[in-house]
């Protein structure tokens, strides 16, 4: 507890991230007001007291729409996340555990994952799939799918060799019942690190697809969706496209700095 | 020498017949129907069609035959720079893409010249400056530019630029000035991630035995950072230098769209909005292409930078 007093910043980090994910679960605890409740006398009001992100052209309360936002957005995110680690944790563990010519087609076929920039693959997920906050969810956990695939490779060749892994053997333990009690617990360390860097990456990509149009439909906004409304209001209203934009920012920065922290304490 | 040559080579046509394969499969197998999709998109109801009607459309675009066919006919097609008709504004996808391909070239080209220099220049300091609370922002900086997402800084950039100074037109494609705020919105991210890579190959470079040799013998700090740390910390760099290319690739797709620049960035936005199928397997195509041809290059060439690489390659 000590170590983590001393990083006031890693604090602030964790607090602001289980800020954002209570309010994905129950946006109504900070929400005050609905998302889409209009107020037409009180529209395109700016950042204030009574509206903390101000209101967009139908009166509505920003703050609340982003709150309502995040429960899109962290739920695609979570779902991109879930099939990034299942489907990264098998072919890792598989490629890694049975090596030889399994290792070499699971592995060549992650590289061509990887020839296809994640955007672009994505682009072609959400255009066989069509739009929302699933397909775009799916698109962009199969695009991190790689990065899960090569650390746990890497890991469980690490871990294979040690010699507590050869006493279990050598004590009669099935390779089964190795993998799951000895190598699996000993390989997550970095996967997790990833997995909280990887969430970033997916907000960023995420939140990268609703922009650009391809997320919920209407009036449901993700965050990407807000600040791409906003743009039309630029010149005179920056708060509706800006103010998201930090909030999102900000998530991102956070995870960021926890996966560097826990990469620095592990070492 | 020749045979590593020839297995790279042969190692990348592979791969991006793979990726090539794998997106149409996407595209063409997943159980939605392109002509419908397609119809959707324009707003027209698939029933509203007689049924010779939608057979005599399918039989246009070659989507009547089996999926086998069009995935020959189509491979055949790329083979020989041919991408197939745009389904949304029926005409060949090479025309489209050849029309709009120069806009983002240049800001590609750019943004990657800008990138490189940013991103360099920014690890050489961070690891050059002793005053330790500079030095601490300096090697922040890149993890800060790294989370930005680009759709915000590019409105950032918008608002403050364009509106509030003035100095850059907000939209467009005409001129040198419309390329100054597209080009640092995509260099922000990019030159972070070549920075932080950069800031950590100088730190394991400085610690080497050379460098206290080269300082003992009498040479000056920065001759030492600059000749003997800086070309060492470059090396391993380099084999991002794929990274930070795809990277400015795929960025201008979101930068196109924010600065309404017409290129294959928005191209790819427009034919994903319109369910354009044969636009966006020739746009994943091309990007994948040129991705794996600066890996490829990165490949070659490092053995000849780095003779240590050489000789590992050379004698197995």
């Amino acid at each position: 507890m000590g170590a983590v007093a001393r990083k006031p910043i890693f604090l602030l980090a964790v607090v602001y991230v289980l800020f954002v994910v209570v309010s994905a679960f129950w946006p109504d605890v900070f929400a005050g007001q609905g998302p889409y409740d209009t107020h037409p006398a009180a529209a395109m009001q700016a950042p204030g007291g009574e509206h903390l992100f101000g209101t967009d052209v139908y009166g509505r309360d920003l703050w609340s729409r982003v709150l309502h936002g995040s429960a899109l957005t962290i739920k695609a995110t979570l779902i991109a996340l879930g099939i990034a680690l299942v489907a990264g944790l098998s072919l890792g563990v598989v490629s890694g555990f049975f090596g030889g010519l399994v290792d070499a087609v699971l592995m060549r076929a992650v590289d061509v994952l990887l020839a296809i920039p994640g955007l672009l693959l994505a682009l072609s997920i959400v255009t066989a799939l069509g739009y929302g906050t699933v397909p775009v969810a799916v698109a962009v956990g199969v695009g991190i799918i790689p990065g899960f695939a090569r650390t746990t490779r890497a890991e469980v060749l690490r871990v294979k060799t040690l010699p507590y892994v050869e006493a279990a053997r050598a004590g009669g333990a099935s390779w089964g019942r190795v993998l799951l009690r000895h190598i699996l617990p000993n390989s997550w360390g970095p996967v997790a690190v990833l997995a909280v860097l990887d969430a970033g990456v997916a907000i960023i990509a995420i939140a990268s697809l609703s922009f650009l149009g391809f997320g919920a439909a209407p009036p449901a906004a993700e965050w990407g969706t807000l600040i791409a409304d906003g743009r039309n209001y630029l010149v005179t209203s920056w708060w509706l496209s800006l103010l998201p934009g930090v909030f999102v920012a900000l998530l991102v920065l956070s995870l960021n700095h926890i996966s560097k922290t826990f990469q620095e304490l592990g070492k | 020498m020749i045979r590593y040559v020839v297995g790279r080579v042969a190692q990348a046509v592979v791969v991006l017949w793979a990726a090539f394969t794998l997106t149409f499969a996407i595209l063409y197998l997943l159980p939605s129907d392109p002509m419908e999709l397609q119809l959707a998109a324009a707003g027209i109801q698939p029933d509203s069609l007689t049924p010779d009607q939608l057979a005599a459309m399918k039989h246009r675009f070659g989507l009547d035959q089996s999926i086998g066919r069009q995935y020959w006919h189509h491979l055949a097609g790329v083979v020989h720079g041919d991408f197939g008709t745009s389904l949304s504004q029926q005409v060949p996808v090479t025309d489209l893409i050849g029309q709009r391909i120069g806009p983002t070239l240049l800001l590609s080209v750019a943004a990657a010249v800008v990138s490189l220099v940013a991103g360099s220049g920014l690890a050489y300091l961070a690891t050059f400056v002793r005053w330790n609370p500079l030095r601490i922002l300096l090697t922040r900086l890149p993890a800060l530019g790294a989370s930005f997402p680009q759709f915000f800084v590019a409105l950032f950039l918008i608002q403050l630029f364009s509106f509030r100074l003035g100095w850059f037109p907000a939209i467009g494609t005409e001129g040198v000035a419309s390329l100054v705020m597209p080009v640092i919105t995509i260099s922000v991210i990019a030159s972070s991630v070549l920075a932080q890579v950069l800031i950590k190959s100088f730190d394991q470079t400085l610690s080497q035995p050379y460098v206290v040799t080269a300082r003992a013998k009498g040479l000056s700090r920065s001759a030492v950072h600059l000749r003997h740390a800086f070309r060492n910390a470059a090396l391993p760099a380099m084999t991002i230098l794929g990274v930070i290319v795809g990277l400015t690739v795929t960025s201008s797709i979101v930068v196109e769209t924010v600065f309404t620049r017409e290129g294959v960035g928005k191209l790819a936005q427009e034919a994903v909005l319109a369910q354009d199928v044969p636009v966006v397997l020739a746009v994943v195509t091309i990007a994948a292409a040129v991705f794996v041809t600066v890996n490829l290059v990165v490949d070659l060439l490092y053995p000849l930078l780095d003779p240590r690489i050489k000789n590992r390659v050379v004698t197995p």
